[in-house]
């Protein structure tokens, strides 16, 4: 499992693409809101917290079908699948490796773009927080949508359409704790939430994955 | 005699031939004397006018619009379980049935709120999770048109079914998170004496049974349809050896 989840991060390193790609579209997606709504920045700090979690989260969405595509092209996927690793680890392996090039660095980064869009002090730890404990669940799932369009021609639109949906409850908890953070209220709810949405689907979306890429290698 | 007989394509076609026109029947006699009863035969409410009366299409298609994914999910399990394909197909037949009536329910819901709240749409829990329904619908049938091997696309579709069941669920507690919004409680619930005044309570009734008849109808023709779809191609197959 070590060996691919090493493997999957040498090929997004030395690929390119995939590890700067995601977040130069964060950069320009949160370079590109202040220019289209204009620079006043009572406004834009506050909604940074919902810019910032729509853009990391459409970020992570760019990146999805390389999770999975390259490796079914080029065979690798059927011999992973016939190898002795279980396929769920198989598929929590490429998933961490997409959180750890897509996700962690996201959030690392999002307070550096907080700070260009004025979000308040306070609020830069629940950012960073909400990002690194929510972007797991968006790879995880993303690997999902990855495994139900594998093989499929022009599968990128409709991974998008299928993956939307299913962002929708991590995006909300997410973006309410950096926004509850960001103007100092209460976030136990909705943190346990995201924490809770997060360790489930990690849990338990392995074996739907799995269970689709198995369906897809027959 | 047991209801899985009817998993086997014929004995369901035979059936369903035989029930389709009494439940066309009982849909259309509902629809109508339901729909005519609530637009011409009751009061205008006092503080919402005539406006009410889009209670009639509003309230059943969004019941509906619910109910379909469920019998979705339940037709996908049956699938996944017992390998049935007359349910995958039924389950097929009722996500266009089902996306139309989140579609009305949505436009109605416009239409009255627009008089009555002063705008079309609201960021409100209810109507933002309907609006995620119709995503979970589009990409459910989305991915049934994208497959090309019948049986995959139905393993496909019903794990993305139980999936999106568990994620609609959890979206409509999360959008809980921004407070209760315009649209009111739930019209009706089981548990409460009475729900709407009598004079609106029993045509709406008939027109919430002329909807779930009209929903058994539509998924009745649409799995008949797939079904001799099915076989068109397996004959087509024959006739062309390749």
């Amino acid at each position: 499992m070590r060996a691919v989840l090493l493997r999957d991060l040498k090929l997004a390193m030395r690929l390119g693409g995939g590890f700067g790609l995601a977040i130069m579209f964060f950069l320009i997606v949160t370079v590109l809101v202040p220019l289209g709504i204009g620079p006043d920045l009572a406004l834009l700090s506050a909604i940074s917290s919902g810019i910032l979690w729509v853009g990391a989260l459409l970020a992570c969405l760019l990146s999805l079908d390389r999770i999975l595509s390259l490796d079914y092209e080029d065979g690798t996927l059927d011999h992973l699948a016939i190898s002795p690793l279980p396929l769920e680890n198989v598929i929590l392996a490429k998933a961490t490796a997409h959180w750890l090039t897509t996700g962690l660095p996201l959030g690392l980064a999002s307070p550096l773009l907080g700070l260009m869009l004025g979000l308040p002090l306070e609020g830069f730890f629940w950012l960073l927080l909400s990002l690194v404990f929510g972007t797991p669940a968006l790879s995880m799932i993303g690997t999902f949508g990855a495994t139900l369009t594998l093989g499929l021609k022009r599968g990128g639109l409709l991974l998008s359409i299928l993956v939307l949906p299913l962002y929708v409850p991590t995006l909300i908890f997410g973006a309410e704790v950096a926004r509850r953070g960001s103007i100092g209220i209460e976030l136990q709810t909705p943190l346990w939430m995201l924490l809770g949405v997060s360790f489930g689907v990690v849990a338990v979306l392995p074996f739907a994955s799995s269970a689709v890429l198995r369906i897809n290698l027959r | 005699m047991s209801l899985w007989e009817y998993s086997n394509p014929v004995k369901f076609l035979k059936l369903s031939s035989r029930v389709l026109p009494w439940v066309s029947a009982l849909s259309g006699i509902c629809l109508i004397l339901g729909l005519f009863w609530g637009f011409f035969w009751t009061p205008d409410d006092y503080r919402m006018g005539s406006t009410v009366k889009i209670i009639y299409i509003h309230v059943p298609a969004a019941l509906m619009a619910i109910n379909a994914w469920f019998m979705m999910l339940v037709a996908s399990l049956i699938w996944l379980i017992r390998r049935h394909h007359v349910s995958a197909l039924a389950a097929k037949a009722a996500a266009p049935v089902g996306l139309v009536m989140t579609l009305i329910a949505l436009i109605t819901g416009a239409i009255w709120g627009q008089p009555m709240w002063g705008t079309w749409w609201a960021w409100d829990p209810r109507l933002t999770s309907f609006l995620i329904l119709f995503q979970f619908y589009i990409g459910y049938l989305a991915l049934w048109k994208a497959i090309e091997n019948p049986d995959n696309a139905a393993d496909l579709t019903s794990i993305l079914c139980i999936v999106g069941s568990v994620f609609a669920v959890l979206s409509r507690y999360a959008v809980n998170f921004w407070s209760q919004g315009l649209h009111q409680g739930a019209s009706l619930s089981l548990d409460k004496e009475k729900n709407v005044a009598d004079v609106f309570y029993h045509p709406l009734l008939l027109s919430i049974a002329g909807f779930i008849f009209l929903f058994l109808a539509l998924v009745l023709i649409g799995t008949r349809s797939e079904i001799r779809m099915r076989r068109a191609l397996v004959v087509a197959a024959r006739r062309m050896p390749s």
